[in-house]
């Protein structure tokens, strides 16, 4: 799953959550590049939350929230969708493509369109390609081979 | 409180692509009100500017840090120590705050993150208007508590300009004409009669001339600490 898409969904305890679940018992096929985070709500949502994610390599965030006017806690929904906003036009001037982040709304009964917004994300982040933030593998690789030498110079230095 | 808001993350990028390690320094006081430079804004301008930078292959080390207050020494102090480490510094203060760094830290470079605006309050949830020039002599008690020159586009003390329309301001149809909320309000408390004289040109020697300002006062001053000049 190299080049596939790394995907965060950032989802409402209420709706999203529920619906991915319905999904899952449906038996729905969507792609399994989509790694899900539950929110009690989606005004839970912190710009920093967002940024976190995208600093740490992933493709792509997924924000879904319940259908407007439905949220549980009145307007959580509608203030996620701010923020997500203001996370687009950061990403903007860091010079990464907006579009890698997304907020939907949907019902706890909408696990097919839980699978179809997934399957959307997927297919337009193959488009823009890995996050260039992507941790470098060589790199990851390079820094396990440091700490073994540490730890055998270590050892080696017990040993003496 | 003095309101601020944040520079473009590409000039911020660009102030300090060329340093190796950055210290981001918010402060805890009004621009954490304002919503630009308190604790939050400084962790999320943290991750932006690091993602901006390796963007564009700089390896340059960004880490963050929001002291109480930037714009007094003693609450500087809690940096001394770490500040060395760092070859610049980025303040999420306003224009006092990154000056006072720059004082503390002479071997450092330090840099605004955020354009200070003006003093002012807060209007609603999230808006922000200028209330005041900080001119050094106050008129707010002859204008009916409404400062003629910074609600004024014109800073006139003889108003309103023959471009006032329908209470609103022919610099900028969104803004009120100041001058027709002092006739307002003037009018409310009855105390319209003074305007009928002509106001004399404001003393401006209180203010914008002259050089930095200063406030002394004797009796807080510590014996051999007075002002500096
Ligand atoms: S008159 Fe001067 S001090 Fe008073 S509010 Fe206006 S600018 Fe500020
Ligand atoms: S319209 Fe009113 S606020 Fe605008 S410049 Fe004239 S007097 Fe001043």
């Amino acid at each position: 799953m190299a080049d596939e898409p790394l995907i965060l969904a950032m989802c409402c305890h209420y709706c999203a959550y529920a619906a991915a679940d319905l999904a899952g018992s449906m038996r729905l096929q969507y792609p399994g590049n989509v790694r899900v985070l539950r929110l009690p709500c989606t005004g839970k949502l912190e710009v920093n939350y967002l940024m976190a994610a995208f600093e740490r390599g992933v493709d792509g965030v997924i924000v879904a929230g319940c259908l407007e006017g439905g949220c549980h806690f009145l307007e959580g929904n509608l203030r996620a969708r701010r923020r997500v906003e203001r996370a687009r036009k950061l990403l903007a001037e860091i010079g990464l493509e907006p579009e890698r982040l997304e907020m939907f709304n949907l019902s706890s009964a909408e696990g097919p369109r839980f699978a179809e917004i997934v399957t959307t994300m997927v297919e337009r982040l193959k488009r823009f390609g890995t996050s260039p933030l992507r941790p470098d593998p060589t790199r990851i690789e390079r820094g396990v081979q440091e700490m073994n030498q540490q730890a055998e110079a270590m050892l080696a230095g017990d040993k003496r | 409180m003095i309101v601020a808001d944040r520079k473009k993350i590409p000039q911020i990028r660009d102030m300090v692509k060329n340093h190796r390690r950055v210290l981001l320094v918010g402060c805890g006081t009004c621009v954490t009100v304002c919503l630009a430079g308190g604790e939050r804004e400084v962790g999320i301008l943290g991750s932006a500017l690091r993602m901006a930078l390796r963007l564009q292959h700089h390896d340059v080390v960004v880490d963050e840090c929001t002291i109480e207050r930037q714009c007094e020494d003693a609450f500087i102090d809690i940096l001394a120590q770490r500040a060395p480490e760092y070859d610049a510094i980025c303040s999420l203060g306003c224009g006092a705050g990154v000056q006072a760094l720059a004082e503390r830290f002479s071997n450092i470079a330090v840099y605004p993150g955020l354009n200070t605006q003006f003093m002012g309050i807060l209007e609603s949830q999230g808006v922000w208007t200028e209330k005041c020039s900080g001119c050094g002599n106050c008129l707010l008690g002859e204008f009916a508590g409404i400062c003629p020159i910074t609600r004024c586009a014109k800073h006139l003390l003889n108003g309103p300009c023959g471009g006032s329309r329908g209470g609103k301001c022919e610099v900028n149809a969104n803004i009120d004409c100041g001058w027709q909320l002092i006739h307002d309000r003037a009018g409310k408390l009855g105390i319209l009669d003074p305007f009928e004289q002509i106001v004399p040109p404001h003393d401006w020697s209180t203010g914008l001339d002259g050089g930095p300002r200063k406030v002394v006062r004797e009796d807080q001053c510590i014996a051999g600490l007075g002002p500096k000049s």
